[in-house]
């Protein structure tokens, strides 16, 4: 097993040291202040808000999709799952071009949905959109995974006691599938605060409107590599955050049986 | 009344039955696993939808193929008690009782039918920390909490182990009678249908193969198969006239043993292991038994507090002794013994009717 140790540890230089080097290339005051700048601030705080608001949309939406894709065998499911988890494998660029030909200005829905007054491009709204669609994969696999690992009897049971669909999905299928929709949910998150390509293509690059944090790092990096690095740091810090609170909550699902 | 009329295909055979169960009765379906008796307790709760059929409680009617109806198990009031209990892990002991209950009665009458129980001090612990006797009660409990109209049992002691069963076994049969409905049970073990049901149904494939009380089944049992199921030792031969109007079997591989019972031909014997014993070789039986063979002892297995010895003459047989008279015969296995049994304990089947 000794000859093994050499791999794993080239493995562990080579995946840490880029993501240590954001913290040590410049002195820690330096990064700080860096952050000060308006602009940076402003694309945290709208990666952070869009981000949010695709969770929500994600959350809300795939939660009950995904059971009944979980629970229910009806013709066709297994193209549907396939069709919902095409995200997962698509090119940033070619998910931002997809957009554009489906509900950008000149899109097959583009005139409906500027009918409605509604406009995506170069809005917050459209960045909301690149988000969703990029980073619901992750949550519609995973919530799946875990509604389809429930005990059946528990969701018959309750149905047995008086509890109509509605109210079994409510009270047993969604607290007892917990562990594994908030690491959906995680998975989800980290996903839509990373995405660069759909939303640059998508929405544009508009400081303030559209410019997230990984937008704010690719237009700083040649100008102003200090805030390039201050941003960087900030979504390496939130990123490792979320994968402990994975560890974390799967941690304490196992513990408790 | 619980009364159930349904068809419908299981795998490569069909479901096809009728039964009726009184209120306070308990009606006990054994039957080897895969003989469809978990499918007739989820027709009757509407997990599962049988191809035609009717099902009523009461005079409620719950399914009814021909006039379309078909009530979603949440508007049956049916209790149903899982094989593995199906208690939710996220809630403690009160709340999986008190679930299927109204808010405001919800959490006296949880904590009322737990005392009843004898769990008053677990009503706060979680599914993963009771014990499967535990376990079973909540499981009880959560589904008498809701006041059924009708009572569906799938294995209810299969999951716990010998020493809870027996004392499991004997709250339950009193807790069914106490609640007054008609209750439907399904197990595999017919020691447990006869201690649980008023009535036991014996299915195979499907089909109810024989229904009556356990003593009936035990006593006449319609063919091989009930027979084999109520834990009778099934030994094949062909009969023919004996002296004294008794009929003599010579048994398939040698031997031979008589029963008073009259039949000629090819015919299975059945005796049950309780009323075999064993003696050392070449010993004469002081009892009155007439029916002897000279068997090898293959096995020797304590069940509870008593000892199975498996047998073989050269057909297969088991005896069930007391653990003193094993030890004062020695009987181990590879040794020799004399097997006995009265021709009144013996009990003849025409093969052919039965070979189904």
């Amino acid at each position: 097993m000794r000859w093994f140790a050499l791999p794993l540890a080239l493995a562990l230089v080579f995946l840490v040291l880029p993501v240590l080097a954001i913290f040590l290339d410049r002195p820690p005051g330096e990064l700080l202040d860096a952050l000060r700048e308006p602009g940076a601030l402003d694309a945290l705080w709208l990666s952070l808000q869009t981000s949010v608001t695709a969770l929500a949309i994600i959350v809300v939406v795939g939660t009950p999709a995904a059971y009944l894709l979980a629970t229910r065998r009806f013709r066709g499911r297994a193209l549907v799952i396939t069709l919902i988890e095409l995200p997962l494998v698509l090119p940033p660029a070619v998910a931002g071009i997809a957009l554009l030909a489906a509900v950008g200005p000149s899109g097959i829905l583009g005139g409906a949905i500027e009918d409605a007054g509604v406009r995506l491009t170069f809005e917050t709204a459209g960045v909301v959109v690149a988000l969703t669609f990029v980073a619901s994969p992750y949550y519609l696999r995973q919530a799946q995974a875990a509604f389809g690992a429930l005990d059946p009897s528990w969701l018959e049971a309750s149905r047995t006691l008086g509890a109509s669909p509605a109210r079994t999905f409510a009270r047993v299928a969604v607290p007892t599938a917990t562990p594994g929709l908030m690491t959906g949910g995680a998975l989800a998150f980290g996903r839509a605060l990373g995405e660069f390509g759909a939303t640059l293509m998508f929405a544009g690059s508009l400081a303030g409107i559209t410019q997230t944090a990984p937008l704010a790092i690719y237009e700083r990096f040649a100008t102003d590599f200090e805030a390039a690095l201050a941003l960087s740091a900030v979504l390496v810090a939130v990123s490792a955050a979320i994968l402990l609170s994975v560890k974390f909550v799967e941690g304490s699902a196992l513990a408790r049986g | 009344m619980l009364s159930l009329a349904v068809e419908t295909e299981l795998g490569d055979f069909g479901l096809d039955m009728e039964l009726e169960v009184a209120p306070g009765e308990c009606l006990a379906l054994a039957g080897p696993s895969g003989a469809g008796k978990t499918s007739v307790l989820r027709i009757a709760a509407g997990l599962q939808r049988p191809r035609a059929g009717r099902v009523a409680c009461g005079d409620r009617v719950w399914l009814d193929r021909a006039n379309g109806v078909d009530l979603p198990p949440e508007q049956r009031r049916c209790g149903y008690v899982f094989q593995h209990y199906a208690l939710f892990p996220h809630l403690s002991a009160w709340q999986n009782v008190g679930y299927g209950l109204p808010r405001r009665e919800r959490r006296a009458r949880a904590h009322e039918l737990l005392e009843r129980f004898g769990l008053a001090h677990r009503a706060d612990a979680h599914p993963a920390t009771l014990s499967g006797g535990e376990r079973q009660r909540v499981a009880l409990a959560r589904a008498l909490a809701v006041r059924p109209d009708a009572l569906l049992l799938d294995e209810p002691l299969s999951a716990l182990d010998a020493r809870t069963r027996a004392a499991a076994g004997r709250e339950l049969a009193a807790v069914l009678h106490e609640a007054g409905v008609p209750a439907l049970l399904v197990t595999h073990d017919f020691q447990e249908a006869a201690l649980l049901g008023d009535r036991v149904g014996v299915m195979d494939l499907g089909k109810v193969v024989q229904l009556g009380s356990a003593s009936e089944l035990a006593a006449e049992p319609a063919s091989t198969f009930v027979a084999d199921f109520t834990g009778a030792v099934v030994l094949i031969g062909t009969a023919s006239a004996g002296e004294g109007g008794l009929t003599r079997v010579t048994l398939e591989g040698g031997g031979e043993v008589t029963s008073p019972e009259p039949a000629s031909g090819p015919v299975a014997v059945t005796v049950f292991p309780w009323d075999i014993t064993l003696a050392p070789p070449g010993t004469v039986d002081p009892g009155s038994a007439r029916n002897h063979l000279d068997v090898e002892v293959v096995s020797v297995t304590a069940v509870g507090n008593r000892v199975r010895v498996g047998l073989a003459a050269p057909q297969p047989l088991t005896a069930e002794l007391t653990e003193p008279a094993v030890e004062r015969l020695h009987v181990h296995p590879g040794g020799r013994v004399v097997a006995s049994w009265k021709a009144t304990a013996t009990r003849l089947l025409p093969l052919e009717a039965n070979r189904s």
